[in-house]
Formats: C-alpha cells, sequence, structure tokens
C-alpha cells in the first residue's frame, strides 16, 4: 500500500476527511478524480490552506493537509498556532521531504527546526515515521485522533519490520549494555546500519525508533537513563528543539543526568546535494554515525567498515 | 426599509453604543474600531442572519467571522441586547474569572472563533463557505475585516483563492473606517481605489454607507452578487461614530476614558453635544 492508497481508502470511508494541499501533489496526484469535492487545492497559499482547513475543522471535518514541511511549519506556523492550535482542531499536517529528504533544495527548503516548532504549539502531536511501512502503520491511529497533529512525511522503503504503533509509545528495536541510540525518522534507516557495525565490534547497541515525539514514551526514555550507558540522539534537525531538548527536558523533569552524545545540526543549514552526499559530509551515514559513537566510547575506529550505500531520494519536488 | 424597522435598528445601535462606552474604561477597549462597525454588526444580527441563540449549533445557520477581533465590544454589545450573551458578563471585563477581554473568544457564545490577529479569518471562513457548499446549502457566510487589515497579504490570499474555487456564499465586509491602528490609511498604505482592487482579484463588489442601515438592507439582500464570485462590500464608516469628541480621530483607536468621562460620553451619544476629554490618549501599537 502506498500513502496515496491509504488516504484514498481512509476518506472513502470516512467523508469527514478532506484532502488539502498548496499545490504539493506528490504524493496525491490521483485523488482529484478519486474524492472530487474533498480534494481541495488552495494553490501556493500555505496560509490560506491551513486557515481554511481550520474553517472545514469547525464544520466537522478532517482536514489532511499538505505542502512541503519548511513552508508548512515555517510559512504557516501563526496560521498553525493561532487557529489550529488555539482551537484545538483536528487538522492532520503532513509536511512533505523534512530533514534531510530535501536533499538537493538547498537551506530554504530545510525543515530542521518542524519538530521544534510543532511540538512547541500546545495540544499539537507530532510524529516522525522510520519510513514508508512506519508511517502507514501509524498514520490511521494519527488521523483517527480528535487533536492536531504534525506529521514528518517520510515514504522510504523499509528495511526494518516495525512492531505495531500506538500514540506515545516508542518502537524498542534493541537493547543494548554499552550504547543506546535514540532517533526518529528517515534516519533511523542509517542507525541500524550503525548498530550492526558497532555490535561487529563487540559492542552492545540499544536502538530506538522515536516516532511518536509528541506525546514521547517517557518511560522508555527513562528505561534507557536508567541503564546508565552512553545515549546518543540522532537527527536530522537542528539541536535546539528536537530529540536532544525533548530528552534534556525529560531527564530535568526527573531530576537525573546522563552521559548523552547529541548527532545533530548546530547552528547551521546543512550543504545541499544528493541525498547520499548530504548524509556522508554531514557525517550521518550509517558509518559515520557508529565512528561517531565509537569515538565517544573511546574506542578505536579504524575497523569500522562502510555500510550499504544510500539509495537516493526519488522526489525532485 | 420602512421607518419602524429602521428606528428600531437605530435604537438597538445606540443601546450597543452604550455597551462600548462602558466597556471603555478601567482598562479600556477598542473604542473607536468598535464603533465604526456598531451599526453593520446591529443590522447583521438583527435583522440579515439566520443565527439566532437558539441555532448556535444548527449547521445551517449563518456564520459570521469577525476577523477585525478588536472591535469585539461592539459584537458583545449586539450578543447582549440580542440574548445571545447575559448582559452581567460584560461586567466582568477584563477579568480573569471570565472570558471577556480585548478580543473575541468561543468562550462567549455566538462568537464562531477567535481572532486578533489580523488576516486570519478571510481564510477560515473560506473554508467554513466550501464546507457548507459541499453539503448543498444556501447559508451565508460573512467575514468583517478592518480596512488596515487590508494590509495583510493573506486576506488577498484568501480572495484569489476563494475566487479561484468561485466560491459565492462567502461575503467580505470591509469596515472602511478610514483609520488603522495610528494613522489614516491614505497616509501610510492608501487602500484606495479599493473596489476596483477587490474586482481585481475576482469579486463582485458594492460599496456603501455603512451607518445607513437601508443601504445594508439593499446590499446584503442581493447576495450573492454573483453566481461564480465571492461577494465584497465595502462599507464607508467613521472611527468613534456616534462620540463626536473622538469621530475620525486618529489618537482614539483604543480608549480608556475616566469615570467621569464615560458620564459624559453616555450624554454624549443621546444629545451629540462634545465632551471635553482629559484622559490621554493612547498608542497601542
Amino acid at each position: 500500500m502506498t500513502y496515496e492508497e491509504l488516504i484514498k481508502e481512509t476518506a472513502l470511508a470516512d467523508d469527514r476527511l478532506v484532502v488539502m494541499t498548496a499545490e504539493n501533489r506528490a504524493l496525491i496526484r490521483n485523488l482529484p478524480a478519486v474524492l472530487g469535492p474533498r480534494f481541495i487545492d488552495t494553490g501556493i497559499t500555505e496560509q490560506t490552506l491551513i486557515g481554511a482547513a481550520a474553517g472545514l475543522a469547525l464544520r466537522g471535518r478532517v482536514p489532511v493537509v499538505h505542502a512541503l514541511a519548511t513552508f508548512l511549519t515555517l510559512r504557516a506556523f501563526e496560521f498553525i498556532r493561532t487557529d489550529v492550535g488555539i482551537g484545538k482542531l483536528p487538522v492532520k499536517l503532513s509536511g512533505f521531504v523534512p530533514g534531510f529528504l530535501s536533499d538537493g533544495n538547498g537551506p530554504t527548503h530545510q525543515a530542521i527546526e518542524d519538530v521544534s516548532l510543532m511540538r512547541g504549539i500546545p495540544g499539537m502531536t507530532v510524529f516522525a515515521p522510520a519510513d514508508e511501512a512506519d508511517m502507514l502503520a501509524m498514520l490511521p491511529a494519527i488521523w483517527a485522533s480528535p487533536v492536531p497533529a504534525y506529521v514528518r512525511v517520510n515514504t522510504r522503503p523499509a528495511t526494518y519490520e516495525h512492531a505495531p504503533f500506538e500514540i506515545g509509545k516508542a518502537e524498542i528495536v534493541a537493547e543494548g549494555t554499552d550504547v543506546t541510540i535514540l532517533t526518529y525518522g528517515m534516519l533511523f534507516e542509517q542507525t541500524l546500519v550503525a548498530r550492526e557495525l558497532l555490535q561487529a565490534q563487540g559492542k552492545s547497541v540499544g536502538l530506538i525508533n522515536l516516532r511518536s515525539l509528541k506525546p514521547v514514551d517517557e518511560t522508555a526514555l527513562l528505561d534507557v537513563v536508567r541503564r546508565g550507558s552512553l545515549i546518543v540522539t540522532v537527527e536530522d534537525h537542528f539541536i535546539t528543539g528536537g530529540l536532544y531538548s525533548i530528552l534534556a527536558e525529560v531527564l530535568l523533569r526527573n531530576q537525573l543526568m546522563a552521559r548523552v552524545l547529541p548527532l545533530a545540526l548546530e547552528e547551521r543549514w546543512y550543504r545541499p546535494g544528493r541525498l547520499s552526499a548530504v548524509l556522508e559530509h554531514e557525517g550521518f551515514t550509517g558509518q559515520h554515525i557508529a565512528r561517531r559513537i565509537a569515538e565517544a566510547l573511546g574506542e578505536t575506529t579504524e575497523n569500522i567498515s562502510a555500510g550499504p550505500a544510500v539509495m537516493e531520494n526519488h522526489f525532485a519536488e | 426599509m420602512n421607518l419602524e424597522k429602521q428606528q428600531h435598528l437605530q435604537q438597538l445601535a445606540l443601546r450597543v453604543r452604550e455597551h462600548i462606552v462602558h466597556l471603555s474604561t478601567d482598562g479600556g477597549c477598542f473604542t473607536g474600531a468598535s464603533l465604526s462597525c456598531a451599526d453593520l454588526l446591529v443590522y447583521l444580527y438583527a435583522d440579515c442572519l439566520n443565527v439566532r441563540p437558539d441555532n448556535l449549533q444548527d449547521p445551517n445557520r449563518d456564520y459570521l467571522f469577525l476577523s477585525k477581533g478588536h472591535d469585539v465590544p461592539a459584537l458583545y454589545g449586539t450578543f447582549v441586547e440580542l440574548g445571545f450573551l447575559d448582559k452581567d458578563r460584560l461586567a466582568q471585563h477584563l477579568s480573569t474569572d471570565d472570558h471577556i477581554y480585548w478580543h473575541p473568544n468561543r468562550n462567549v457564545p455566538g462568537v464562531e472563533f477567535h481572532s486578533g490577529s489580523l488576516g486570519h479569518l478571510p481564510s477560515v471562513a473560506l473554508g467554513v463557505a466550501m464546507d457548507c457548499r459541499m453539503r448543498g446549502q444556501d447559508n451565508k457566510v460573512i467575514v468583517i475585516t478592518g480596512d488596515g487589515e487590508l494590509n495583510e497579504g493573506t486576506v488577498w490570499e484568501s480572495l484569489l483563492v476563494a475566487s479561484a474555487h468561485q466560491v459565492n456564499n462567502l461575503t467580505l465586509v470591509v469596515d472602511r473606517n478610514h483609520f488603522q491602528a495610528n494613522v489614516a490609511t491614505e497616509d501610510l498604505i492608501p487602500l484606495e481605489p479599493l473596489a476596483p482592487k477587490f474586482e481585481a482579484f475576482g469579486c463582485a463588489v458594492r460599496r456603501i454607507d455603512g451607518h445607513d442601515f437601508s443601504q445594508l438592507e439593499d446590499a446584503f439582500s442581493a447576495l450573492p452578487f454573483s453566481d461564480t464570485k465571492p461577494s465584497v462590500i465595502i462599507c464607508d464608516t467613521v472611527r468613534g461614530r456616534g462620540l463626536p469628541s473622538i469621530e475620525a480621530r486618529a489618537d482614539r483607536w483604543f480608549c480608556n476614558f475616566s469615570a467621569e468621562e464615560v458620564e459624559d460620553l453616555l450624554r454624549e451619544l443621546h444629545s451629540q453635544e462634545a465632551t471635553n476629554l482629559t484622559s490621554e490618549t493612547l498608542t497601542v501599537r
């Protein structure tokens, strides 16, 4: 099943669902013919898109709203905060090409503060699926919930068979005694590789997919903290306001300390290019992640081999 | 419009203006901007729209969205006079025990949506109008903006989209009182010629005197102006209308009068005798 098939199936079963877009149709090209007036394209108008979605939600609809993640969360931020947020309306935001997925577009298109912005809105929920299969498993619950939601859309093919999804629950892929990697979104795939590489070096490596960033699985995080080993947060996001911050908040709230290595973008946008080149340049391939973790553990990094080639993005938008 | 109805609406509007003056003390409110659209709101709720205290949950009701949220005293005054809102709640103005503050919110019955940040509700009203149309309803969806609010690009963006989608059940009403917060609109961001701007954005436009109930009735009863276009009604109004001592003054947007001034202004409302105002003028922005 694809994103488009899921949304079509859901919309045909539930006439509250309305599909909206600010002329971002990459994943929903065939829906106008199927949904008729329940497919609304407002053109390149992210703010009007969100305001109109709020209006539709006031009338009992559940708008699933599409735009590039950066324009959705930044251009329309005040509309999301003020119309959807204050109104507590069940508008479902699908942010396209978030994080590293905007690969060659450049900093204008880099949504790497979206998690920070969206989770700062009272009542907003935030999700970052690891891949397409993860996303398709998550969306039904997200669309069915009565609250606003932001989803980092991710259609990359799965390299892992995911556990069933529950809002507010993390997916514990593995537990480890030397280090635990916390991640979300498209970098999950690279952390899987990094884990294999480190395990091959004799390390015991835990890995957690924080697909539900808000609400976050505080229990899962506290379990990791109590284990006492190194924690690594891996995210295609500014270091401010994302997973590293979420973990810091959980630690402080519980009066706990931990040794944490944040792998994130610090005070800068990333260098644009093909996705494989971006990950290589920014140090986020599986091999780079493994190397950076090994260094933090005080281990030699010479023997860490290369992981599989990074598959390129297949969207030009 | 017959004389009897006209007098009835005038009496209602006078009482609404009294509420506005009463709210213009002990913290104050946006008096000038409220007085300019009092007649418009009175006409719409008392004589035009199918919305009453007993049908606020009816999806077939007419919708009014107040995008220039700072004129909420005129809305609440109208709500009190028409039985939407208990008069005692106005006495809670700016008390944290209630929700009566400088901008509208849905804790007050009759308020369709909160506002305060300008340029938002044209798009929210657009979404509501699209849904009403999708469901085959013929109710009206009205959104009132200020004229200074027309500086905001999202007003125009919404009209572009409404026009593209031929949303003819949406009506945007401009309270054209010729002032924005601190200055005359034409001295800052000139809007004229205004009607052709809306026409160029694909709307069917009428321009009327927003204090003349007959003209309001003629315009609103002709809605929709087109089968394929959103409608726009530009209501030429006077900021501070009804109180000659503050009418059309740039420095009387937000007012916080003393108790004595309130008494004087209430007299002025009825007699049109100018009040000698000594309270300081306030610049909010």
